[in-house]
């Protein structure tokens, strides 16, 4: 009898050991999951940034240098076509990438003319975003970190034995596409 | 990287649970130098227990006051902001505040007890002599350190460390003046209670093992925040350029006081005789490997 109790203890004990691991490695999976989610949307926050800094940018070049029409189009139906482009990853990364392109020539125009260059109003917006494309791609950095986390996590030995039960899925990296790998052209 | 975090999380407990030992020793070799007894322990245990529950809370105020650190407008350094969001962001990291230091030597310290409560502080030498990638790199720097705890344990040593050197230095004072007695016939005979010279000894040791406690905390984890900082930005070159620079530069950081040496990214006082015949007893103190190893290391990376 009393044999039989010891048994049912330590029965109980692993139990009760095996649940608080289950739980604790659950919710590791869930923290990562739900930081994979901020971080891309982090993403999104970043790029819009940009695109609300444009308009600024624009009037300020316009006054300085009229006569680059093609180059302040260039960049306003980039802009344009960035927010109507649809909310997938690939069409977004075209379409900002086309920007990027078209904010570089913009920047160049710099070196045309002095006076825009000397402009503080000109030189805080290329600060600006500067900043917020440097932000854009530790966003994606940190995403791809956050994704290799949760991946290693839900492949591991033991944790894959239940995630694959409670549909835990892999995610996918963020990859830079042909165009953002190869540097944008900057015509003069 | 939770390694390293548990493990920086684990060492300050045991920081402050010697610091509160050590506290306890001096107040007891006090108590028998200067004839209290065990009032002196009990002071003593007061003034640590306040001490390091004070630290907790305080102790980035104080790093950052004793700098003469003042808030960085974000206005007027716009691209300091920038630089630093840019990379909390890679880091999942809320924003530090940001603070300048006037100071013409280059320099930058991180300050706080957890990332939600962390500032990060450069000097304003730093900014006009490094170019935007290179500070990049520093920031990065920084922010490895508020991410790893080191903040938290380091910070903590400062204010340790100073309350020992001031308890020992206030000790011995008291020992020259009879510690405000008047004094008796029978002080000057007999004087071979050992407890007392034991106590004496501790006294002028405990600021020498506590400097060296601060030193040895600090050496590892520079080397360990600069590789982090590399994972952070993807780009050791911007560091190495930035070390680089501050290796050729010889301004001392007045802003920089001996007990919060081991805060900056370089060491701000200069290493007298580190190659001399004492070389070796230096380094022991020094709270930072030399720049050239820290470059080296990260030349491989």
């Amino acid at each position: 009898m009393l044999m039989l109790m010891w048994w049912l203890i330590g029965i109980l004990v692993v139990v009760a050991l095996v649940v608080i691991y289950l739980i604790g490695a659950y919710n590791g999976l869930i923290r990562r999951r739900n930081q994979i989610e901020n971080s891309w949307s982090q993403i999104d926050v970043q790029l819009k940034r940009r695109l609300d800094l444009i308009p600024n940018l624009v009037e300020t070049v316009k006054a300085y240098a009229q006569h680059e029409r093609e180059t302040l189009e260039a960049v306003i139906q980039a802009r344009n076509a960035a927010i109507q482009a649809p909310d997938t990853p690939e069409a977004q990364g075209q379409a900002q990438n086309q920007l990027t392109g078209a904010l570089r020539q913009l920047f160049a125009l710099g070196e045309a003319y002095p006076d825009l260059k000397a402009n503080q109003n000109f030189l805080a917006l290329q600060e600006e975003l500067t900043a917020t494309e440097d932000r854009v791609a530790y966003a994606r950095q940190f995403y791809n970190d956050s994704v290799l986390g949760y991946n290693n996590k839900l492949q591991q030995f033991p944790t894959m034995i239940f995630a694959n039960m409670l549909n835990f899925e892999r995610r996918e990296y963020f990859e830079a596409d042909e165009a953002a790998q190869t540097a944008p052209n900057v015509q003069f | 990287m939770f390694e390293v975090i548990a493990s920086n999380k684990r060492r300050s407990i045991a920081l402050v649970i010697g610091f509160v030992l050590v506290v306890v020793l001096i107040g007891t070799a006090i108590g028998y130098v200067t004839g209290f007894g065990w009032v002196g322990t009990l002071v003593a245990t007061l003034i640590a227990g306040v001490l390091a529950f004070g630290s907790y809370w305080k102790s980035d105020s104080v790093a950052l006051a004793v700098s003469r650190a003042r808030p960085a407008d974000p206005g007027e350094y716009q691209r300091l902001h920038n630089l630093v969001e840019g990379l909390c962001i890679a880091g999942g990291l809320p924003k530090p505040r940001v603070y300048i230091i006037d100071d013409a030597a280059p320099n930058a310290f991180a300050t706080g007890r957890n990332p939600k409560h962390a500032a990060v502080a450069v000097t304003s030498g730093l900014l006009e002599k490094l170019n935007r990638v290179e500070l990049e790199g520093v920031l990065a720097h920084e922010l490895s350190h508020i991410r790893n705890y080191d903040i938290l344990v380091s910070t903590l040593a400062v204010t340790m460390v100073g309350a020992i050197a001031l308890l020992t230095d206030t000790a011995i004072r008291m020992m020259w003046w009879n510690g405000g007695r008047v004094a008796r016939d029978g002080d000057r005979q007999g004087g071979g209670n050992p407890l007392a010279i034991i106590g004496f000894v501790l006294l002028i040791f405990a600021p020498i093992i506590a400097k060296a406690m601060q030193a040895t905390i600090s050496r590892r984890r520079e080397t360990l925040a600069d590789v982090s900082a590399c994972q952070l930005t993807r780009y050791p070159p911007g560091l190495i350029s930035a070390l680089e620079k501050l290796k050729a530069d010889t301004t001392v950081t007045h802003s920089a006081s001996t007990a919060t040496a081991h805060l900056w990214i370089e060491q701000p006082m200069s290493g007298v005789g580190d190659r001399g015949r004492l070389g070796g007893v230096h380094r022991f103190f020094d709270t930072h490997p030399p720049l050239d190893e820290r470059i080296a290391l990260l030349r491989e990376l």
